[in-house]
Parts: structure tokens; C-alpha cells; sequence
């Protein structure tokens, strides 16, 4: 899947939230003696997955170096929007300043909407239909009590605009999307914590979409693992990524810069999207970088990117990824579940 | 409870809480946040909209802990005066920080938060708060 002329990411700009909960607090008050990470970000009482995409896209406005209103596409993924109906979409594109001639839309897939809405941009540039568009994926996702979701679920997004080949930072090479549908973790209307298929979401779910997309995508462009520095897959854990790697035939190094689930847990429709920002922020030029999503129902889209000359210039315009993980404050259980409102006043 | 009249004011004065518009009064020099038609100093309805610069020191705060019922969920929160870089005096929110490890004079910049929810059921408005400069 490629564009009839050559794009690429112009700006990047990714966000988390101050806040932390270690996974020893949250096995402390289930009782349980193992956890999957270290710690997961939480977002403060006046942040959303609205708020949260507001900044990612404000970094990589700054990174781009466009008047905004240039931007004529705004696409949101995310499966945790502040709203059941109203666009999270218009509301960031007149923080950010750039209604009302615009294309504007939200779009959910579980974890893979943020990475097909940078597709869809990607596509509406690639035709010669707007000159920059502007993707995020942003998600503050929620565990039940108890359940394992809650060591997890995280919150944070990553914002892309993706303009012109010559302006890029980075070249979109080749993109490949794999969808079956698979019942492997879902949310029916009304209900606040989402329900998951148990072992159901790794096999059939995680690893079989993946591979298959990063396959399909290495096939149609002629590449292999080796010619690769980098590849960020979507990160539910630690551990899947790893796995995933192994068995396309990635190696440990190759995956580690942009695997961050272990120090900010699983940030959804942002995950592998922060996962690029990251290996952004250390890239050389001249670096190919492969991005495999993973979204519940289901579904994978690979993207193939090739970094510039531009990239080492437009890095500092920002707050890198690490900046954002080192700020933390961290909160107790009691703290955190007054945050995600888990109980009411 | 949700204030009917109170959509079109949030509606109204959207660009201007989303994006830290202030105003500059033409005939004193003025310049103050949000924007109003008429000059806080002197009465001048010669105002222009300024896009009013994000970073600046945190002069005073106070911590909130019985705020108005529409906030209750948020207390304690900290509200402060801000000096922008340009001398703007803003009274806003201060956000991402431990209450009582707050200190006077931080460098700070401005965040999009959520303000308020009008209810369970009503709009969600968003503006303009700060943090202490990352
Ligand atoms: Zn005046």
C-alpha cells in the first residue's frame, strides 16, 4: 500500500501525563505477589483523551513549523473520547487554531485507531488532496478493579503531521493494514471497563495480526528484518512486544528504544505511535524504522518510514518523549482511583 | 444542574479560553487576560485581540479546598496569579503540582485542561490552565 507521491512526517509531538502508579501499589491492594511492568502513567482529574492529544499536536505543530492553518485534515483515534457524541476532533483544531476549512474526524479501533488515522493522512497528502494533515492517537484507558487490564492500562498520546516528501523528517516508505474480525476484547455501549477474551487475546489476537501486517508490509516492499534499526510494536505489556519480535526476527535492540510500556504502561491508540515519537527523538538520518499497531476486533497496520536530514533540527522544537517520562508524581491506590473515578463523591 | 444560558457563553468565549487571548488596550497600553471590549484601566473600547505569550513566574497562589459546587471534585486544587513574560497578570489554575510543595516564583507555562463538566450529562469546558515550566 503506498501513495502515488512521496510523503512523509513533517512534525512529531508526543504526550504523558505527570502522574504514576507503581504496579507493586496496585498488587498491594488486590493481594497479588507478581505484576507485568514497573509503573503506569495516570492522568491528572482535568485531563482527557482530548487534553492529552491537544498537547501531542501543539509539539508537533512547534516541530513542523507551519502556521497551523495550513494543517486541512485533523484525524483522532481514540477509544476513550470525553464525549460518546461530539467530536474530540473540532475541539483540538480550535485550540489549536486551525478551523473551520477542515477536514476533521474522530475514528476508533481500540489501540490501532491512532495509526490508521495517520494512514488515512497519509492517503489524503499522498493524493495531492491537502497539503498537511494532522493524526493523533490519544487514549486515558481503564482497567477494571482488579482485573489484570488495571497494572496496564495507561494513558498518553502521540500526534503526527504529515506533509510533503522534501519538507519530511521522515519518509513514509510502504504501509500494509491486516483486519479479520476477532473477538478477542471489547466495551458495549454503557459499560465503563471493557470485557477481553482471556489467553484469546494473544495468539489469534496480538501476535497473528502483527505478524501478518509487518509480513505483508516486508513483502510488498521488498525488505527484511536486517533492514531495519528500528521496530516499535504495539506494547499491551512487556512482554508481547518481545515476543513478537523474536518470532518475526527482530532482535532485543532493535525493538528497545521505542518499547516504553515498562515505564508507562499501555497507553493504547498511543502506544505504538509514542513508541515512533521516541525512537524519533534518537534516530540518524538516513535510519529505517518499521511501526506495527495492534488494535482489539481486529486488526494491524504496519508503516515503514525513512528518517532525514531534517529530523536532527526539528527534534529540539519540543519535549522529547524522555522529558515527559521523567517528570513523575507519584500517587497511592486511593489517589488513583479518585483520578480515574473509580469512586464518586 | 446544567445552565441553559451558560452554552452559549462557553461557546462564545472558546478561541479566547482555548488559546490564551488576551486584550491590548490601544490608548494605555493595557494588556489583560481574557479578553474584553473595554479597558480594565480606562474605560477605552479601543481593544485588540493579542495572542499572549504561554510562559511566565507564578507570583501568588492559594490552595482550594471548599471550592463553588461545580468544582468539588477537583478540590484541593491551587489557583494562582500568573505574570506572563510580556507582564500580563493572569488568575488561573495551577495544575500538575503537589499542593503543599509549591513554591512561589516557579517558571511556569501554560497547559489545555479540562475546566469544568456542567453535570454528568452537560458540556465539558476547556481552557487555559498552568503548570510549573517542564
Ligand atoms: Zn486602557
Amino acid at each position: 500500500m503506498k501513495t502515488s507521491r512521496q510523503v512523509g512526517i513533517v512534525g512529531y509531538g508526543a504526550y504523558v501525563p505527570i502522574y504514576r502508579i507503581k504496579n507493586q501499589e496496585i498488587a498491594r491492594v488486590w493481594g497479588k505477589s507478581t505484576w507485568p511492568i514497573k509503573e503506569k502513567s495516570v492522568p491528572g482529574l482535568d485531563e482527557d483523551s482530548l487534553t492529552m492529544a491537544y498537547e501531542a499536536s501543539y509539539n508537533a505543530v512547534k516541530r513542523a513549523q507551519i502556521p497551523p492553518e495550513e494543517i486541512e485534515a485533523v484525524y483522532v483515534g481514540s477509544e476513550s473520547p470525553p464525549y460518546a457524541v461530539k467530536p474530540s476532533a473540532t475541539v483540538i483544531a480550535e485550540a489549536l487554531g486551525i478551523t473551520p476549512r477542515l477536514i476533521a474526524i474522530d475514528m476508533e479501533f481500540a489501540c490501532r485507531a491512532g495509526t490508521t488515522a495517520l494512514q488515512s493522512v497519509i492517503g489524503l497528502v499522498g493524493s495531492g488532496m491537502i497539503k498537511y494533515g494532522l493524526a493523533v492517537g490519544t487514549d486515558t484507558a481503564q482497567g477494571r478493579p482488579g482485573d489484570a487490564l488495571e497494572f496496564t492500562a495507561a494513558a498518553g498520546a502521540a500526534a503526527f503531521i504529515v506533509g510533503k516528501g522534501e519538507e519530511a523528517l521522515a519518509e513514509i516508505e510502504a504501509t500494509y493494514s491486516y483486519v479479520t474480525d476477532t473477538p478477542d476484547f471489547w466495551r458495549r455501549e454503557g459499560q465503563k471497563y471493557p470485557r477481553h477474551g482471556g489467553r484469546f487475546t494473544g495468539d489469534p489476537a496480538y501476535f497473528k495480526h502483527i505478524v501478518e501486517a509487518a509480513r505483508g508490509l516486508m513483502s510488498e516492499a521488498g525488505l527484511a528484518p536486517q533492514d531495519f534499526d528500528y521496530v516499535v510494536f504495539h506494547q499491551p505489556n512487556l512482554k508481547f512486544p518481545l515476543r513478537v519480535a523474536k518470532r518475526l526476527g527482530f532482535s532485543k535492540e532493535q525493538v528497545s528504544a521505542g518499547l516504553l510500556s515498562g515505564i508507562i504502561g499501555n497507553t493504547y491508540a498511543a502506544a505504538s505511535m509514542i513508541g515512533l515519537a521516541a525512537v524519533l527523538d534518537k534516530a540518524k538520518p538516513g535510519e529505517r524504522i518499521l511501526v506495527v499497531s495492534f488494535g482489539s476486533g481486529a486488526g494491524s497496520d504496519a508503516i515503514s518510514l525513512v528518517t532525514t536530514e531534517l529530523l536532527e533540527q526539528k527534534r529540539s522544537l519540543a519535549p522529547l518523549v524522555e522529558s515527559y517520562i521523567n517528570r513523575r508524581i507519584y500517587v497511592d491506590y486511593a489517589t488513583y482511583a479518585k483520578f480515574r473515578g473509580k469512586i464518586m463523591r | 444542574m446544567v445552565k441553559a444560558n451558560s452554552i452559549p457563553r462557553v461557546w462564545r468565549e472558546r478561541t479566547i479560553k482555548y488559546r490564551l487571548i488576551g486584550g491590548k488596550c490601544k490608548k494605555c497600553g493595557k494588556s489583560f487576560y481574557p479578553f474584553r471590549r473595554i479597558c480594565p484601566r480606562c474605560g477605552s473600547e479601543e481593544i485588540e485581540e493579542v495572542h499572549l505569550p504561554r510562559e511566565g513566574k507564578l507570583l501568588y497562589y492559594t490552595v482550594i479546598r471548599a471550592p463553588p459546587s461545580d468544582f468539588e471534585e477537583y478540590a484541593p486544587y491551587v489557583v494562582g496569579i500568573v505574570e506572563l513574560k510580556d507582564g500580563t497578570r493572569v488568575l488561573a489554575q495551577i495544575t500538575d503540582v503537589v499542593e503543599d510543595q509549591l513554591e512561589e516564583g516557579v517558571d511556569v507555562e501554560a497547559v489545555f485542561r479540562k475546566y469544568r463538566e456542567q453535570g454528568k450529562e452537560g458540556i465539558i469546558e476547556y481552557g487555559i490552565k498552568f503548570r510549573p515550566k517542564t
